[in-house]
């Protein structure tokens, strides 16, 4: 379907909505968004296969399926995990998934073409916040003397200024200082290059048009990558120093005595954007009922996992403690996610937001998220080159589809699932969240002006400069 | 087809009714005892490595726990065939509700769409070896019986096998992959890309014992054998029927056999690569669990993998008896 008729479709539903609410006003409040006429038509496509990787947060997912989400909207999902980020996106781009759990910086990177290029849209974001940096016991014995203390705890955060002096050692002994990520364009590289940069370490350059993917040039940390489940077992066998990775993968280093982790991604950025469900914009073409059922499906499993300060953690931890799920051990990943996280053992610690579905908007696909995340492309050399303004957000435009959101809100409205108060965010916003000044280094960042902010890095490239 | 004739109740028959016991008795501890005793042995051997060996994810797995584990795996085959029934139930349900609405719908029953069990796994495992093999023996049977009776034709094609014989399904996977993506374009295919992803890796390693075996067969047809053929001056496919092909069936089996035990072993692999379905991507899914219980569930999958291969051997070991003219000759 050309994307020219979708519009004169919606267009005309428009056109029949307003009719209705005139026709209606005296009914009843939210009569005319019940209009039969309105109505989603049935899914074009029922028989579907989404990809995901063993985090935590691929709960929305999850729950969709096993609380029969997908079911009520006509759809017959199969959940299959994949071995890590590059294997999913090829996957999704191929066709072999219809849809995949994906990090936020993957759809944009598919599009802006770093890396493979295809276009890969995002309808709906999956979560807020959810990963930590986690450095090998050897590097927290080193650092622990240069922590701000609290009593006889260290203070949080910590930042990684108390690091430095650990990588100047191995600097001076002449070894490289290591730590793993797990993808090039994922958040996990973005923060912890964010927080390594807050804290006066350099974590490298990428420069693509040279044929330069490894992102170690004029690096004072080398940063590699790993898949999620493996991070653990590269720590313990030294091949790394520290990692950045979703949950349960820092808990896991807890209790298996290998690792601590020193910072959440909450204390970086607060309820800095994660996940994201992403699939090929020629899907939504070809089958736009199946996507928005799909959208509405995720929101409810969302708004169960933060339903009443979220009381069903508990058996959302259960269902992804199965072996085809997770499959970690239940104490592991209830430890994050039923609103604790535990830093040096036995340093247990209240984060009622670690894991972000629903509150606060979390679903909602921010232009100015992906914004973000292309400031950080541009700033480690990823977008090689300068570009104006309106560049970023047309490529966030291309890629964040609120208006497929909206349309599955609205459906759910309908339904009388949800009331519209629910989404008043939604219904008002234009896409940015505004000026956000909630950063650990301090610095604000307004996603309408990207070059403003990129401009405004102590460490990075800006301006014109290419490498 | 005496079952007092058979090998394994034979000397328990004639022990009962009293014929020669000393040897009977021997016959038994050999064919009973000495396998017992090592299996008794290794499993002792294997609970004390086990007991001594800490991993990060908790004590090494022993027999116990590995057998723990086979019955929590099983239960929880037991429990998924549970949700699959009612998965099913609802899916009637929600198609006649659709009907009754929407009465141009032709309703479809459409497959269970949870996790596959662990028995699920081998199956799809031994589905996916055996058509790769079978399509490998129907390529490879017929190039062995060319190259193996014109030495010219040898010649040109022994390079590209000793070349490609050592390859490892590893290297063969990304290929595969790519090329299958490419090639097999359909909106409704009748196979999934990831079984003919581990189909044509299987095929591709376990082309080349059958063909080196077949050859060398079909090259072992003495000289008074073909001059026979000569003055009965039979056609090329009556030689090779009534000649060539009797003679090179026992080395053909030879090959086949080798070529499906590598045949297991690569699929193993390539699915451990690939996170194609079949128990490679099971161990793996458990060991990216990194739960308690996951090394207690390798271990049982272990055990499996090796059993199949067994069963897989032995099945060609009686095909080859079956084919072979020396019937005294010791295959094992």
């Amino acid at each position: 379907m050309k994307p020219n008729t979708i519009a004169r479709r919606s267009f005309l539903k428009k056109t029949a909505a307003a009719v209705a609410t005139a026709i209606s006003l005296s009914i009843a409040q939210y009569a005319p968004l019940a209009n039969a006429a309105d109505k989603l038509g049935y899914p074009e496509k029922e028989d579907l296969k989404f990809g995901f990787i063993k985090l935590t947060d691929m709960a929305p997912l999850a729950v969709a399926y096993e609380k029969g989400y997908f079911e009520d909207e006509g759809l017959y999902v199969q959940l299959e995990a994949q071995a890590n980020w590059k294997v999913l996106l090829d996957r999704v781009i191929d066709g072999q998934l219809d849809g995949a759990h994906m990090l936020a910086g993957q759809p944009i990177a598919a599009t802006i073409g770093y890396g493979t290029k295809a276009d890969v849209i995002t309808p709906i974001s999956m979560d807020l916040n959810g990963n930590a940096i986690t450095v090998s016991n050897k590097t927290w014995e080193a650092m622990k003397s240069h922590v701000e203390m609290d009593g006889d705890k260290p203070k949080h955060p910590i930042s990684a200024a108390a690091l430095k002096p650990v990588v100047e050692s191995y600097k001076d002994a002449g070894k490289p200082f290591k730590m793993g990520m797990v993808f090039p364009v994922s958040t996990h590289n973005y923060e912890l290059r964010y927080w390594l940069a807050a804290g006066g370490l350099n974590p490298g350059y990428y420069a693509p048009h040279k044929g330069d993917s490894s992102g170690t040039l004029d690096a004072d940390v080398l940063l590699s990558v790993t898949p999620p489940p493996q991070m653990p077992a590269t720590m313990e066998a030294g091949t790394i120093e520290g990692y950045c990775v979703g949950e349960p993968w820092n808990q896991q280093a807890v209790f298996k005595g290998i690792g601590v982790p020193v910072i959440s991604d909450n204390s970086i950025q607060k309820n800095n954007p994660e996940k994201v469900f992403g699939l090929r914009e020629d899907f939504y073409e070809k089958y736009p009922n199946t996507t928005i059922r799909i959208v509405k499906a995720m929101i409810r499993a969302a708004h169960w996992l933060d339903a009443e300060n979220n009381k069903n953690r508990p058996e959302a931890v259960k269902i992804l403690s199965q072996p085809n799920y997770v499959g970690a051990d239940y104490k592991v990943i209830a430890n994050s996610m039923t609103g604790t996280f535990e830093y040096e053992k036995g340093d247990k610690r209240s984060e009622p937001d670690f894991n972000v579905f629903f509150r606060y908007n979390a679903t909602y696909p921010y232009y100015s998220d992906a914004i973000w995340y292309m400031t950080q492309m541009r700033r480690w050399g990823q977008i090689s080159e300068h570009k104006p303004d309106a560049w970023y957000k047309d490529m966030a435009a291309k890629v964040y589809r609120p208006d497929i959101y909206k349309k599955a809100v609205a459906e759910l409205v309908a339904d009388g699932v949800f009331k519209k108060e629910d989404f008043a965010e939604v219904y008002n916003t234009d896409g940015y969240r505004g000026v956000q000044d909630d950063f650990m280094d301090g610095i604000p960042y307004d996603g309408s002006k990207p070059n403003e902010y990129i401009d405004s890095m102590k460490i990075g490239l800006k301006g014109e400069t290419k490498l | 087809m005496n079952p007092l004739k058979w090998a394994i109740i034979e000397p328990f028959y004639k022990l009962i009714i009293g014929e020669d016991r000393k040897g009977q008795i021997n016959t038994i501890v050999k064919m009973v005892g000495l396998p017992l005793a090592g299996i008794l042995i290794f499993l002792l051997l294997w609970q004390g490595a086990a007991s001594n060996i800490q991993t990060s994810l908790g004590q090494f797995p022993g027999p116990v726990q590995t057998y723990e584990q086979f019955q929590a795996l099983s239960e929880e085959a037991d429990a998924e065939a549970l949700k699959e029934q009612e998965f099913y139930q609802r899916q009637e349900e929600r198609n006649a509700a659709r009907v009754a609405k929407d009465p141009d719908y032709e309703p479809r029953v459409r497959e269970y769409t949870g996790p596959p069990t662990f028995f699920d796994q081998i199956g799809r495992s031994l589905i996916t070896v055996m058509s790769g093999f079978i399509l490998a023996s129907i390529i490879a049977i017929p190039i062995g019986i060319v190259i193996g009776l014109s030495s010219n034709a040898y010649a040109a094609v022994n390079p590209l096998i000793q070349v490609f014989k050592p390859v490892s399904p590893l290297a063969w996977l990304p290929l595969v992959t790519m090329v299958v993506s490419a090639m097999y374009v359909t909106d409704d295919p009748m196979f999934d890309k990831a079984f003919l992803n581990s189909m044509f890796t299987v095929l591709l390693c376990c082309l080349w014992p059958t063909i080196i075996n077949t050859a060398a067969g079909v090259a072992t047809v003495t000289q008074d054998l073909k001059n026979v053929s000569q003055v009965l001056s039979l056609s090329w496919w009556t030689h090779v029927r009534k000649i060539v092909l009797p003679c090179s069936i026992p080395m053909m089996f030879t090959g086949l056999r080798i070529s499906l035990g590598i045949a297991w072993m690569v699929l193993i692999a390539a699915e451990m690569l690939a996170q194609n379905p079949g128990l490679g991507k099971f161990v793996w899914d458990e060991f990216q669990n990194g739960s308690s219980d996951s090394l207690g569930r390798i271990m049982a999958a272990v055990i499996v993998i090796g059993i199949v291969g067994f069963f897989l051997d032995r099945g060609m070991l009686v095909l080859q008896k079956a084919v072979s003219w020396d019937k005294s000759a010791d295959i094992r």
